[in-house]
């Protein structure tokens, strides 16, 4: 059996270099709540597991004029923990809060669960509502590009050998902005989406919505960017002809398969009863009628 | 590969070990630092049996690398009691005979006392949400969050 070397670099650039010359697999740690589980499990068989934990950036929340940015192995629980976050940014905080138990978010991150690319993972749908943008560094430099060209399918990313995200970059939000992120499960904690549905809103003054992102997880082999969805939100105030073409543009551009957590078309039908609740909660929130948490 | 030496701090105490790459905290603590308090139920994150506090934050042990506790302080169960006199959430852990078999009791503890360092005057449904991936076998759920509730009283100085 071949032996497995760790490292806990302190620079992007040690990281990349430990990377690129990795002769075997090389994993990327962040909180590891799924990468050990697969090292166990025997899915993945490295030679080199390279901590970003100690790297500048990686762990941490910085706010840059009304924009935030949250460091790509950032602990769930510390990002929920955060009021700027929470107050802008209510549907991740949401998204992260669902993950697993207390003790997982101890140690879960936005970066671990957007390259772990399962498609129901539970902040990623929210990630690409936000628009949020992940800064990816590797030996060619910086690159930055919006979260939903990471995953390429389940397991599977867009990132080179050498390659990992350092941190994710959430815009300024306008007034009258805000998201929301909900999940089906069968109970209340600890399980897997059947659909997950985020939605970020922004609103004028009359409550007709100006700009909308939507997405929907679990029913495809990636988390969708669902166009059709925002495209009915847009212009309009969120009436019942709205919700019920939202409703209908959900379960149009839902792909799911029939699995033990759900059948196809069950999942279809609860993508657009989700999209219609979440739109509500990110409209009341952006509205100011909303504050708080949803579940 | 050699192994990997850690230097940390552990429940209040200097330790050091010598360690694999791809053995877990738990795997440290109970095969090699000898602290078998802490429980392997699942080895997979699920049910909270080897919950530990890192730098005062509540994980699964067995979803962290020996490796990663380099300079961390680690509060485990061992931990908990203050010298020969029980913790108040053990002691009413006790009281309101909160465990059954005992196999998730060392978790739920450190669990505990991880909900309320953050929050000493938790709801029901916060402990119950807060406590959701420590599994119980036995199901003695009710009990358990009675004696969180009694214990946070407790630890608020209120006579319970």
């Amino acid at each position: 059996m071949t032996s497995l070397s760790y490292a806990a670099p302190t620079s992007v650039d040690a990281a990349v270099k430990l990377l690129a010359g990795a002769s075997g697999l090389a994993k990327v740690l962040s909180g590891g709540t799924d990468l050990l589980i697969q090292m166990r499990a025997g899915r993945f068989k490295p030679e080199l597991i390279v901590d970003t934990k100690k790297i500048p950036g990686v762990i941490g929340i910085r706010e840059e004029n009304g924009a935030f940015v949250v460091g790509g192995g950032t602990p769930g629980a510390v990002v929920e923990a955060h009021a700027g976050m929470t107050k802008a940014w209510p549907g991740v905080v949401e998204a992260l809060d669902l993950i697993g138990s207390t003790q997982v978010q101890g140690r879960c991150s936005l970066a671990g669960n957007l390259c772990n690319a399962s498609p129901a993972a539970d902040s990623v749908p929210a990630l690409y509502a936000a628009g949020a943008i992940a800064v990816v560094v590797g030996s060619n430099g910086r690159r930055e590009v919006p979260v939903e060209s990471i995953p390429t399918g389940p397991g599977r990313t867009s990132l080179a050998k050498d390659e990992f995200i350092l941190e994710f970059k959430f815009p300024a939000r306008p007034a009258r902005s805000s998201d929301a992120y909900l999940r089906f499960i069968p109970r209340t904690e600890m399980d897997i989406a059947v659909v997950g549905c985020g939605i970020s809103v922004t609103l004028d003054a009359n409550g007709v919505c100006t700009a909308a992102r939507c997405s929907l997880g679990a029913v495809a082999p990636t988390v969708l960017l669902v166009k059709e969805m925002a495209d009915v939100l847009i212009g309009h105030k969120l009436d019942a002809d709205t919700l019920a073409k939202l409703d209908a543009a959900a379960q149009a551009a839902a792909k799911p398969i029939s699995d033990k957590r759900g059948t196809a078309e069950y999942r279809k039908k609860i993508s657009g009863v989700l999209a219609r609740r979440v739109a509500q909660i990110a409209f009341d929130r952006a509205s100011g009628k909303a504050t708080g948490k949803t579940h | 590969m050699s192994k990997t030496h850690v230097t940390a701090t552990i429940n209040g105490e200097a330790a050091e070990f010598l360690c694999e790459t791809q053995q877990t905290m738990l795997d440290v603590l109970r095969d090699v630092v000898g602290l078998t308090g802490s429980k392997e139920g699942c080895a997979s994150g699920d049910c909270g049996a080897c919950s530990i506090l890192v730098d005062g934050t509540l994980v699964c042990s067995c979803l962290m690398l020996g490796v990663e506790a380099e300079g961390t302080s680690i509060t485990t169960i061992e931990g908990i009691a203050q010298g020969d006199h029980l913790h108040p959430i053990q002691q009413k852990f006790l009281e309101h005979a909160a465990l059954q078999c005992g196999f998730c009791t060392p978790g739920l503890i450190v669990a505990t006392k991880a909900l309320l360092d953050e929050n000493p005057n938790p709801t029901e449904t916060e402990a119950r949400y807060w406590l959701a991936g420590n599994l119980c076998r036995c199901t003695g759920y009710d009990k358990v969050i009675r004696a969180v509730m009694d214990a946070a009283a407790v630890m608020r100085g209120e006579t319970v």
